[in-house]
């Protein structure tokens, strides 16, 4: 009893309070960088791909909407063949994102994702793919993994020391 | 065997005397953390993983830190592996295993499935403390089928404890010295082992993985897996075939306890992919495309005029019983020669007396006698399974001395490298020979007579002292066994010798293909036959089912059959020389779009499934729409039902696995793991369809994650593991009764020969074919790369494949003026350069089986400079 009176209570006294109204879409509103909306791929600070296709965010997602497939470059670099993303079915809940071992994926206060189709809300690799680093900068996966790509040798990753060499039997 | 009660964490357990703890927790469903243990190599202590504390009985209150691998199971015993020691000791094992490990979990093929990942988890690892330098490793390119990852390694030593004490290979090795192991080959280049594929199940991280999956990949987690039958070779192995997109990505084991156990060969792990080759897809009447409407209706108007029907040894039964349905059992031959159909139908005989051994069986053997066959080349995963039987007596002699097998390398020092009699009688050297006792050389039809002087031995005939040591071997032991492949006078030696040996005596008969003892067992005789049904006018059309005649038998008899055949009628599933060939031609499912039964060389009938939706449709479904009055053959049982109806001895096959109308407590069984991502995005570039998954007819399998999942399916129904927290292939001993033993709800399989009457012996015994007349007589060459003309389709495979072969005697081809290297035409076939080889009988032409010879030749051909 006493719950209710309280709640009533509340609820009357927003009938004192000023008036608030947001003069979208007129207006934009300021959102913070950790909001998460629209659903972008970024590349690391070389301008290369981050995405690895490891579908740990398709994994992740609780609703099943993301689609990864791998594909393999000529220098051993894994990309995503095909990234697909079903806005019709998304949630925002941003697991992608923390899955992401590679900070490829991230969510971004851009939430004016609505459309006429349903179709159109079905985002490939090329709707996703932004040309910048987006909130996390500088991280690059490739020089902190193990796999050999073009231009990074065995041995040349951070904290790896050079190649073994077989033939050396000293302690 | 006697029973031990010992306590894990608190709770009393009652197992199997005899094992050690790390099997037993196992099988009991507790999850010992652990790396170089595997089930079929035994324990090490290696890698110090598996850490408990036992607790000798009630008095023993402190107990110690054991291996569990290494602890044998003891009455009163009290294991703890909650103990905050032990934990803290694997947690720490694990933390130092992944000081030097790659951050590459994203980039690796076996992540979603490793075992290191799983132990990592399992332990409690999650944060990384070492600050220092990571060794790294260069790779080797190790060929078309394997990845090499180094940098990944755990040194848990089970890839070379696999390769080299388990399959006998020598090119992989571990070179360098203590925590900079390494690996691999002397220097770059294919594995030579026909088992080499194990390792990707094998090594429990990702430094080996499947080449082919990698470059189709989709994690473990994203495809749908069906439980089916290797359509390689006679053995029948029991596979997982991983799909996603309709695309067959990876082909697995699936354990099996008398069958394949935890290993398959390389012919059927990468050759099974021929299903994403180029396929038949459009129908033809003429040689040029038609509806398959339109080619339906040709077939028909061909077969109201009389036709005779050829079953395949690598379709189903299924298709052979349509098939014969079709054209009428007297009409009705396989699509092999004379010579081979009497031979299998004579296996067939010999297995229902009782005597038939499995892969298990032929491992447990005391004394084995091979007769002519190239086990590797013939049944690989059979001379895999005779390499541990050569094992066994050093086992024996370990166990006198109280060292149990388990405990692998005390097992192999106390054996003394004692090895069980194996007496291999082969034309050439063989891949078995650094197993055998005897290595025998005999041209091959010196073959059969050896047997029989073997056979007369027995029965106390003087006989040549090799003959006579192969018999008291065999004689002494409790279990031996003979082993020959599909050849008339070798199966009756063999049976002979097996009657002169007394009940314990065992059989591996293994004759050429997947269900060569299903057509047998159809009672259709030989390809000549139907050649003298058309020749005589008695038939003008021939419906071929699945089978490339000039695979399977001498170009002229082939040539005979489409020269008397008015119209051929063939059915495939990829273009092959008879399909080229054929009249009307109608494309069909392969094993991957269809469900099918196939008869092993045990007479085990085994049930294969389809593993992509909307296949092909199967051949018994082309063939019932080629009857004049179509039966009512809707889904697969109404096709067993009439099979067991026109074929009563072929009813048991309808056990092999349960019926599509089978429900389980959770609904049908589902193919797809419960993850399988992007189920609402995949393929749906475009469009946004809200489609219901596809439905099989055939199986009580789904093609989605909905239904019940691991050990809640029967077996003959697993599409995977499902152990939670395993999610690698070392997630399979906790399915089996014991390391190596049946799956725990019981292997699945029917057999077809128990209970049926031997047919009667055959007074006057299968001729020999006279090796007379001008020219050499063939020696057949097999080759465990190779297989059949569907599986030398497969890309990965082919490229691991040797080039066909046809070899001479130096003398021989001098006295014909040839030389090495020359273009030759062995009867009239397309032109190989000769290779010259002191091993090849005098008289004798050597020839890669399907691509040169068909199998089981033994006429004298002419072998020519190719002009
Ligand atoms: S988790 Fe990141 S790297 Fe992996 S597939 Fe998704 S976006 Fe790519
Ligand atoms: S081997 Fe396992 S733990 Fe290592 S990188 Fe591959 S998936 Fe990760
Ligand atoms: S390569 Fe694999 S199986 Fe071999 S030692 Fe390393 S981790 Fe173990
Ligand atoms: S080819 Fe034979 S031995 Fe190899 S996996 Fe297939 S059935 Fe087994
Ligand atoms: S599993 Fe027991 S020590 Fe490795």
């Amino acid at each position: 009893m006493k719950g209710i009176l309280e709640s009533l209570g509340r609820i009357g006294a927003k009938l004192a309070t000023r008036k608030y109204t947001a003069g979208y879409p007129e207006v934009k509103p300021e959102l913070p960088a950790r909001y998460r909306a629209r659903i972008v791929l970024t590349r690391d600070p070389d301008g290369q791909e981050r995405c690895v296709a490891c579908n740990l965010c398709a994994a992740a997602c609780p609703v099943d909407c993301i689609d990864v497939v791998k594909g393999e470059t000529d220098d051993g670099r894994w990309y995503p063949e095909t990234f697909r993303i079903n806005f019709a079915r998304c949630i925002f809940c941003g697991f992608c994102e923390e899955a992401c071992p590679t900070q490829a994926i991230q969510l971004t206060p851009d939430f004016e994702t609505a459309d006429y189709a349903r179709e159109s809300l079905v985002h490939d690799k090329a709707d996703l793919l932004i040309a910048g680093q987006g909130k996390q900068k500088g991280y690059r996966y490739w020089s902190v993994a193990g796999k050999a790509i073009g231009g990074k040798d065995k041995g040349a990753a951070e904290d790896e020391a050079a190649p073994v060499d077989l033939k050396d039997l000293t302690p | 065997m006697s029973k031990v009660r010992l306590t894990i964490d608190g709770i009393e357990r009652e197992v199997e005397a005899g094992q050690d703890l790390l099997s037993a927790s196992l099988g009991l469903g507790v999850d010992v953390p652990h790396f170089c243990w595997h089930a079929a190599l035994g324990s090490v202590g290696a890698c110090r993983l598996c850490a408990v504390r036992v607790h000798d009985g009630a008095e023993d209150t402190t107990g110690r830190i054991e291996m569990a691998c290494m602890t044998p199971v003891a009455e009163g015993q009290r294991v703890e592996l909650a103990d905050p020691e032990a934990y803290e000791m694997r947690a720490r094992v694990i933390e130092w295993l992944m000081v030097n490990h790659p951050h590459d979990c994203a980039v690796c093929e076996e992540g979603g499935a490793c075992h290191l990942q799983d132990m990592t988890v399992a332990t409690g690892h999650h944060r990384r403390r070492y600050r220092f330098t990571k060794r790294t490793h260069r790779n080797q390119d190790l060929g078309p089928l394997l990845t090499h990852e180094m940098n990944r390694c755990i040194a848990c030593y089970r890839c070379t404890r696999f390769y080299r004490g388990y399959a006998g290979g020598r090119d992989l090795d571990v070179f360098g010295a203590h925590d900079r192991v390494y690996f691999g080959r002397y220097e770059d280049g294919p594995l030579e082992s026909p088992f080499a594929g194990n390792l990707a199940e094998v090594c429990p991280t990702g430094v080996f993985n499947d080449k082919g999956w990698s470059e189709t990949y989709a994690r473990k987690w994203d495809m749908a897996a069906t439980p089916v039958i290797c359509t390689g070779c006679s053995v029948g192995c029991n596979l997982f075939a991983a799909e996603r997109d309709g695309r067959v990505r990876r082909v697995q084991n699936r354990y099996h306890g008398a069958i394949n156990g935890h290993f398959i060969c390389d012919r059927g792990r990468f050759g099974t992919l021929h299903v994403t080759e180029d396929r038949l897809d459009a129908a033809r009447v003429g040689g040029t495309a038609a509806p398959v409407a339109e080619a339906t209706a040709a077939a028909r108007a061909a077969l109201a005029q009389g036709a005779v029907g050829l079953g395949s040894p690598r379709a189903s039964l299924e298709t052979n019983a349509a098939l014969r349905h079709l054209v009428g059992p007297e009409r009705f031959f396989a699509a092999v020669p004379e010579r081979e159909a009497r031979a299998v139908g004579r296996m067939a005989a010999w297995l229902a007396t009782g005597r038939a051994a499995s892969l298990k069986e032929m491992e447990q053997a005391d004394a084995v006698l091979v007769l002519g066959a190239d086990l590797t080349g013939v049944a690989p995963r059979a001379a895999l399974a005779l390499r541990q039987t050569a094992r066994g007596a050093a086992d024996a002699l370990a166990a006198e001395k109280g060292v149990p097998a388990w405990l692998d390398n005390a097992a192999r020092g106390a054996g003394e490298g004692r090895k069980t009699p194996i007496a291999l009688v082969t034309p050439m050297p063989d891949a078995l020979d650094d197993v055998a006792t005897w290595a025998l050389r005999r041209a091959p039809e010196e073959i059969a007579p050896l047997g029989r002087a073997v056979a007369a031995a027995l029965g106390g005939a003087a006989a040549d002292e090799e003959a006579a040591g192969i018999a008291r071997a065999l004689h002494g032991a409790e279990r031996p066994l003979i082993v020959v492949g599909a050849d008339g006078a070798l199966v009756e030696a063999a049976g002979a010798l097996a009657e002169a040996l007394g009940d314990g005596a065992r059989l591996a008969l293994f004759p050429p293909e997947a269900n060569s003892l299903g057509l047998a067992l159809t009672g259709a005789g030989g390809l000549e036959g139907a050649v003298a049904a058309l020749e005589a006018g008695q038939a003008r059309t021939a419906v071929i089912a699945e089978a490339d005649l000039f695979e399977r038998a001498e170009a002229e008899l082939v040539e005979r059959l489409f020269a008397a055949a008015e119209t051929v009628v063939a059915l495939d599933s990829a273009e092959t020389e008879t399909i080229r060939r054929a009249d009307i031609v109608l494309p069909v499912a392969d094993w991957s779009e269809a469900a099918g039964t196939f008869v092993n060389h045990e007479g085990r009938a085994q049930r294969s499934f389809a593993a992509v939706p909307n296949g092909r449709s199967a051949g018994w479904r082309a063939i019932r729409d080629l009857c004049a009055a179509a039966p009512a053959w809707e889904t697969l049982d109404d096709m067993l039902a009439a099979m067991a109806a026109d074929l009563p001895q072929l009813a048991p096959a309808r056990a092999a696995a349960p019926d599509a109308a089978h429900r389980l407590p959770l609904g049908q069984v589902a193919r797809a793991p419960w993850r399988m991502s992007g189920r609402t995005a995949h393929d749906l570039a475009g469009r946004v369809p809200e489609g219901t998954p596809a439905r099989d007819t055939d199986a009580p399998l789904a093609f989605s994650m909905e239904g019940a999942h691991g050990t809640d399916a029967p077996p003959a129904l697993r599409t995977g593991y499902a152990v939670p927290g395993l999610h690698s292939a070392s997630a399979a001993p906790r399915v089996t009764d014991g390391p190596r033993g049946p799956l725990k709800a019981g292997d699945p399989g029917a057999f077809v020969l128990q209970g049926v009457d031997a047919p009667a012996r055959e007074t006057a015994s299968v001729p020999e074919d006279a090796a007379t007349g001008a020219g050499l007589i063939p020696l057949a060459l097999d080759d465990p790369f190779a297989g059949d003309e569907l599986f030398r389709r497969a890309a990965r495979l082919a490229d691991r494949c040797p080039a066909p072969v046809v070899a001479l005697h130096p003398e021989d081809a001098a006295a014909r003026g040839l030389a090495a290297g020359m273009p030759v035409a062995v009867a009239g076939a397309a032109p190989v350069a000769l290779t010259l080889d002191g091993d090849v009988p005098r008289g004798h032409v050597a020839a890669s089986v399907g691509r040169v010879l068909p199998r089981g030749a033994r006429a004298p051909v002419t072998v020519e400079a190719a002009s």
